[in-house]
């Protein structure tokens, strides 16, 4: 049994078919080619297939597709506007926020969201924010400045 | 880490939700934020052959108090009982905030983790405290499930197969009562090691009632009901509450595994109800005061 789904990402209509089983972090990345949404550990622990629905961060590997008819999501690739970065983006460019990069789309997009809630948050908010986010490089410090330099920024 | 296949159905309202998971009994799972399902299905300890997702349901959604009994709809995310409790139920706000993290709150529901029944986690422990009830429905009918009879074992309860659990039910705190809550986990995030909470009401400066509740403590969550007699009457000094946790903690029924020794559980369990009894008290005296 398919299932054929209708929704938006980063604000463009995407059209795919779907069995029941499939993820959403598989659709995305095999279904749109969005390869963006790393997937982890895919039991909800790792937070690197983090995805916005409705402007809130979701695991995407604990999410069906086919529940995602009608849905407006937010996937890394939408954070950039054309070749200029994100404030966030820049901001881990600028601090080193990342090194190998695997949990850095989840991170922006749960950073984006904190910072649309709570524009100016404290360090100990910021490290509860991404507490869900697992970097196993960083030692996440330069991850808490970065966060911190973008939301001065913005 | 993939699901086995299964069928999926979407109905838009309670009766076709409820006809189409009494078609396929015990091969039929519910979907409401998919927190805990959605995991088991991939790790695929859970093979359901339909997923009866709730989601497209209309009215499951409110939240409502009304003469302390507050009532969360199905679909009702943690989040939202989250925001919702922020200056009006310190308790709950302090519990929800315990419970994984904000991507997981977003998506998970309150109801989906009661009946999930994990012997670890907040809500169910929060609910058998708070002597709350779970509403189910059935083909046969419409009934509230009181938390003393709902838990059985680990992610077992006594809520049917074919039954959908539409409602939650917590009986909140008086204004006067003080409340405690204590948890702890290796990681902020993790499940509980174990997880205490009480609520305490005073009159004339003694304890009058005791509410309880431990998690990770046992198969199930539970209420210490002879702690909670045993202090009725009490001043609450410190030292009484101590020797109750430390009594009432000692044949408890705790696992052990690679996080902990039972042992260990069972003297963190102690410290961390006395914690919570002391919590308990001091705010219903700032309140009495």
């Amino acid at each position: 049994m398919t299932r054929t789904i209708r929704l938006h990402v980063n604000g463009q209509p995407y059209e795919g078919t779907v069995e029941p089983r499939t993820s959403l972090a598989d659709f995305l990345r095999d279904g749109l080619d969005l390869t963006g949404t790393h997937v982890g550990c895919e039991h909800g622990v790792c937070g690197a297939c983090t995805v916005l629905l409705d402007g809130e961060p979701v695991r995407s590997c604990l999410l069906l597709a086919i529940q995602m008819d009608g849905a407006l999501l937010t996937t890394v690739e939408g954070l950039a506007a054309g070749d200029r970065l994100h404030p966030l983006q820049q901001a881990f460019w600028d601090h080193h926020g990342l090194q190998c990069g695997f949990c850095t789309p989840g991170i922006l997009l749960t950073a984006t969201a904190l910072l649309a809630e709570n524009p100016r948050p404290t360090d100990a908010e910021i490290r509860e924010a991404i507490s869900g986010n697992l970097c196993r490089c960083t030692g996440y410090h330069f991850i808490v400045e970065a966060i911190r330099a973008a939301a001065h920024g913005m | 880490m993939k699901p086995a296949p299964f069928e999926y159905a979407a109905p838009p309202s309670l009766d076709e939700a409820v006809a189409e998971l009494a078609r396929h009994g015990d091969d039929g799972k519910v979907l409401a934020g998919g927190q805990s399902l959605v995991p088991m299905l991939n790790f695929r300890l859970a093979r359901p052959r339909v997923v009866v997702d709730i989601n497209r349901v209309t009215g499951l959604d409110a939240v409502t108090e009304s003469e302390g009994v507050l009532r969360v709809g199905a679909l009702v995310r943690q989040r939202r009982l989250e925001r919702w409790a922020a200056g009006r139920s310190a308790l709950l706000a302090t519990a929800m905030a315990h419970i994984g993290h904000s991507a997981i709150r977003n998506r998970g529901t309150v109801t989906g983790s009661v009946v999930h029944a994990d012997p670890a986690a907040e809500l169910p422990a929060l609910l058998l405290a708070l002597d709350g009830a779970v509403v189910a429905r059935s083909p046969r009918g419409e009934r509230a499930i009181a938390a003393a009879e709902l838990f059985q074992g680990p992610l077992t309860t006594t809520l049917g197969p074919d039954e959908i659990a539409t409602e939650t039910r917590f009986t909140l705190p008086a204004a006067t009562d003080g409340w405690g809550f204590h948890e702890m986990a290796r990681r902020h995030g993790d499940f509980a090691l174990i997880g205490a909470i009480a609520v305490v009401g005073l009159r004339a400066g003694r304890i009058a009632r005791v509410r309880t509740a431990l998690f990770g403590a046992g198969p199930t969550p539970v209420r210490l009901a002879v702690l909670e007699r045993g202090l009725v009457g009490e001043a609450g000094t410190v030292a009484t509450l101590r020797a109750a946790s430390a009594s009432a903690t000692r044949a408890l029924d705790t696992a052990a595994d690679i996080h902990a020794t039972a042992e260990y559980r069972r003297a963190v369990a102690a410290t961390l109800m006395t914690r919570a009894l002391v919590d308990a008290v001091g705010r219903a005296k700032d309140h009495a005061a």
